[in-house]
């Protein structure tokens, strides 16, 4: 399966990340869960691309990937990451460290939590860019913090606190302040948002935006909130038990959804806004990943699932730079209404 | 729908066989462990002496010569005799053959260690869940005496108490028991039931109108047993060797054990003719290590089953 | 059916051994609501505004510094009288097993809720066990037929279940029948759904309002997340550090929010519609929890609308703006 060649939008023509048939198994007591199975996308400088799905769906799987922090039972079956034209996924421990941070970095979802309780927030982060050599001397280094700071919004005197002295707000953007430490080209973001009240979410997207467009930096976004993946992305990837089954821009996504999957996703989701609809969730369980259903792994629970989705692995609809992978992805007809779109098949 | 003797019965028998699947699904845990089965092993090992002591009493062997407490090794011109074909083990210095005095004692440390274990964890349990329930003064109580009892030194304690009491092995089981049982694994255990205690499901049992003894008995202690049950296993470890100790020095109201057997070897001299008489010190202190090793070995084992955490995640 | 008169609730934080409390954190402050049968209330706020202690002070689990929870039950009967009104904060012993049967409550976390050792007939069984409702085989009926309502069928398969073998949504079921089985007048649900996935959500969100029907249950819903309460309560009350800001009608309230915090709070929320235009979310400084509060607005410090009024008078109290829509406001 080769990589989807997304023509989205972009400023230059080198893409800032693009990540081939990505394929990661871990090895457990009960069997090999097949936790990311050939996921590809590419990543514009300055993009920022959403990946939505679930509990073990595979995103953080991926996200640790890209950053070649696995666990010891993960086994990387194929797959290449592609940063400029080196592959993360060869290199050694020591080739990484030249990347890692400083062209490739990470804020995790208990970010908050994973700061060093015995030392203060300002010195973490010296210590981080000290590690990677991003500043030529402390003093240096200190300076760059506080322009940190400030470019995550936290006043210059924080620097001396211990985490314990910040709120869950401020500590996540310590998280922040210390992945941007080194100015690398692409960003992870781990469902960063996720344990925040909503007001202070709100405060640390806006920052993050603004971050992006000032340093022109590209994040990859994953959560599993479709509404702050609106707002925050320009790209969307829906996965589902391991696989990425659609990819596009973020408008075309919410607006034609081509997966049964991600309609289900986008039907979930009450609103405050607009009419009350009725939600309709999906039925059944999340996917067992080690015996993994045959054909499209999302039949047991499509409600348009057919004799050959149980038997054979959907091929790739695709139009422009959005696609997914269905036998039978619904399209908008002309009437506004949502058929099974089998014309669309082969469409470019 | 279902009469009450039926539903009863129904429900007994799912649940019976429930607890089957859970048994054999922890034995599955405990044997990917070598170090489990290898203590189970060993204690296998011993479980057959127990058996096979009665056995050579009754058919082989002649009370007379043979008995670990009167006998006399007639057969034997020197005493202690070294090991031949009558005496796999030699004799000791008494004339009373060490294979005998070996297996007719296993017993007993069994009896000795599991008496000591159950008391302990019965105490500690009951006094960890309360203490962690009450809290207050009742806990404060307990922790202080538990610290008084840690801060003891318990061979010190326990030659004073055979000084005065002379205690026989139950006795000594009982009271080792009773200090382990109010001292730290008390502790331990509260910490258990604290960490227990803040559970939601716990406040869930609360709003279904759970009274006091009900969240105590159906839902902490039940919950404390696995962390109970391994540290059965060591203070059987630690009921054997003090025993062993308090033996050496001569002090227990015990007429044969594997402590009394080195300490007649010890009290007739023969443990400074470095390894000329090594039948009277190799079996018994190898027994006690090898027998103190195996319990802590199916601990370590079970600590596995009982913590998830601790299992390895992937097979081999 | 509920009143909340004054409800405060204070939890000292304790300075060195022998020293008394000297701070107090303020996690409920004065607040009196309504919880009127069929209307389910849906109490949102941010971390530490005091949601989950109030549904906590409602079901028991905590008794409060002050005020009176005034419960009345309904009637057995429609056309019946209703019960005389108790206030359940001053019942004591068996009242309270009594009391236990019309108010239950769900929990957040579907696993952390569930005895890992017990198996779903027991922990569905246990309040009628606790409670001697019923003889043990009229038990094992009640919950197999709860099981099948809340969509675990056939319920024989889940009865001897742990529920280390249940999915997310199937734990919550079986704690959505726990509370359910003693057929209580109301059920406080504490983020029902917010640790399960999304897929999931949609149907437990809609079994609770199916059964909220079928069994006559009404419930006092605690959540974080606006678009939760807007869906499954009739009336919304927003909290603010201790105390109700504002109360009313949930379609008016979203419509017409009249308190800035409402205002911010909506605001902040974001709209799963690519390329939509938020408002500025008008709200100053940060979050913080109500230690030894002064006297004044608790919500003074972060609001655009501040001016001298609000330094220097007491903390507004609850008035009517409209039909059953009320606010805490000086300037409203």
């Amino acid at each position: 399966m080769d990589a989807s060649v997304d023509l989205a939008p972009c400023r230059l023509l080198r893409p800032a990340l693009v990540v081939e048939d990505l394929t990661l198994r871990y090895l457990t007591r009960r069997g090999e869960v097949k936790a990311v199975d050939g996921v590809s996308f590419t990543l514009a400088p300055g993009q920022a691309l959403g990946l939505v799905g679930e509990s073990g769906c595979g995103k953080t799987s991926v996200a640790m990937s890209l950053m070649k922090l696995l666990p010891d039972n993960a086994r990387l079956i194929r797959g290449r990451v592609l940063l400029g034209e080196h592959d993360l996924l060869t290199m050694t421990e020591g080739e990484l460290r030249r990347f890692r941070w400083r062209r490739i970095s990470m804020v995790f979802q208990a970010a908050m939590n994973s700061l060093d309780p015995v030392y203060r927030v300002g010195e973490q982060i010296v210590e981080a860019i000290e590690n990677h050599n991003c500043e030529d001397s402390r003093q240096q280094a200190r300076s760059r913090v506080s322009r940190l700071f400030g470019l995550v919004g936290l006043e210059p005197q924080m620097v001396d606190r211990y985490p314990h002295e910040l709120s869950g707000g401020m500590r996540q953007r310590v998280a922040i302040a210390m992945a941007l430490a080194c100015e690398p080209d692409v960003i992870i973001a781990d469902e960063i948002t996720t344990a925040l009240d909503v007001i202070v979410q709100d405060r640390i997207l806006r920052e993050l935006r603004l971050i992006q467009n000032d340093l022109q930096m590209s994040m990859v976004y994953i959560t599993h909130d479709m509404a702050v993946v609106a707002e925050v992305t320009d790209r969307l990837g829906v996965m589902y038990a391991g696989k990425l089954v659609e990819m596009g821009d973020t408008s075309e996504v919410f607006g034609q959804p081509l997966h049964p999957y991600t309609e289900a996703l986008l039907r979930s989701f009450p609103s405050i806004r607009g009419e009350k609809l009725p939600l309709i969730g999906l039925p059944g369980e999340p996917p067992d990943l080690i015996q993994t259903p045959p054909g499209c792994r999302f039949h047991p629970r499509c409600p348009s699932a057919t004799e050959i989705c149980r038997q054979k692995v959907p091929p790739k609809v695709q139009i422009g730079t959005h696609w997914a992978d269905c036998w039978h992805p619904l399209a908008v007809t002309a009437t506004g209404g949502r058929v099974p779109g089998d014309q669309i098949h082969g469409a470019n | 729908m279902t009469t009450d003797i039926e539903g009863r019965l129904w429900v007994r028998l799912a649940k019976a066989r429930l607890a089957l699947r859970g048994f054999r699904e922890a034995w599955a845990i405990f044997v990917e462990s070598r170090i489990g089965i290898i203590g189970l092993a060993i204690i296998l090992f011993f479980g057959i002496l127990i058996v096979a002591y009665p056995i050579l009493m009754g058919t082989v062997w002649d009370r007379a010569t043979y008995d670990p407490i009167t006998g006399f090794a007639v057969d034997q011109a020197a005493q202690p005799a070294p090991p031949s074909r009558q005496h796999l083990l030699g004799t000791d210095p008494l004339g009373r053959d060490v294979l005998s005095q070996l297996m007719f004692s296993t017993a007993s440390e069994f009896l000795l260690g599991i008496t000591a274990a159950v008391v302990t964890v019965a105490i500690a349990t009951s006094v960890g869940a309360v203490s962690a329930y009450y809290g207050g003064v009742v806990d404060l109580f307990f922790m202080r005496l538990a610290d008084i009892i840690i801060m003891l030194p318990t061979i010190s304690l326990l030659i004073v108490l055979t000084a005065l009491f002379g205690l026989n092995l139950l006795q000594l089981a009982l009271v080792l028991g009773v200090l382990s049982g109010f001292g730290s694994t008390a502790v331990v255990l509260k910490a258990q039931a604290l960490s227990i205690m803040v559970k939601p499901y716990i406040e869930a049992a609360r709003v279904a109108g759970g009274s006091r003894r009900h969240i105590i008995f159906v839902h902490i202690v039940p919950n404390l047993l696995p962390l109970s049950l391994l540290y059965m296993m060591f203070t059987v470890t630690a009921a054997i060797f003090s025993e062993a100790v308090l033996s050496y020095f001569g002090i227990l109201n015990v007429r044969m054990s594997w402590g009394i057997m080195i300490h007649t070897a010890s009290s007739s001299g023969y443990l400074l003719g470095g390894t000329k008489f090594w039948w009277l010190i190799l079996p018994a202190g190898g027994a006690i290590t090898l027998l103190c090793s195996a319990f802590y070995l199916v601990g370590r084992a079970l600590d596995e089953v009982v913590n998830p955490r601790l299992r390895r995640q992937y097979g081999r | 059916m509920i009143r909340a008169e004054s409800l405060t609730k204070l939890f000292p934080i304790s300075r060195g051994r022998f020293k008394r409390a000297t701070s107090l954190v303020h996690a409920v402050d004065g607040v009196s609501f309504d919880l009127p049968r069929g209307q389910s209330l849906g109490l949102v706020g941010e971390s530490g505004c005091g949601k989950t202690t109030i549904g906590k002070l409602l079901v028991k689990l905590l008794e409060p510094t002050s005020g009176r929870i005034l419960f009345a039950s309904p009637p057995a009967k429609s056309g019946d009288a209703g019960g005389e009104s108790v206030d359940i904060a001053r019942i004591k012993g068996a009242t309270v097993r009594n009391f236990r049967r019309h108010a239950q409550m769900i929990f957040q976390d579907p696993y952390e809720s569930m005895n890992p050792r017990r198996v779903v007939l027991d922990t569905v069984a246990e309040p009628l066990q606790v409670q001697g409702i019923g003889a043990s085989h009229e038990r094992l009926d009640l919950v197999s037929g709860l099981l099948d309502r809340v969509g675990l069928t056939p319920a024989a398969n889940f009865l001897f279940r742990h529920p280390h073998e249940l999915s997310g949504g199937q734990r919550q079921r079986v704690a959505i029948a726990r509370a359910l089985v003693v057929g209580p007048s109301y059920v406080v649900a504490d983020e029902p759904t917010s640790m399960l996935d999304v897929s999931i959500r949609a149907g437990i969100m809609n079994l609770m309002l199916e059964l909220a029907q079928t069994q006559g249950v009404t419930y006092l819903l605690v959540t974080h997340d606006l678009a939760v309460a807007r869906y499954m309560c009739q009336r919304i009350a927003v909290m603010y550090r201790g105390k109700i800001v504002e109360v009313g009608a949930t379609e008016e309230l979203l419509q017409d929010p009249l308190h800035p915090y409402t205002r911010a709070l909506l605001s902040a929320v974001p709209v799963p519609i690519p390329g939509f235009r938020r408002q500025e979310v008008n709200i100053k400084g940060d979050a913080s929890a109500a230690i030894d509060p002064p006297e004044r607005c608790r919500f003074y410090d972060r609001c655009p609308l501040a001016s001298v009024i609000c330094l220097n008078s007491p903390h507004p109290t609850l008035a009517e703006k409209g039909p059953g829509h009320q606010v805490a406001c000086h300037l409203v």
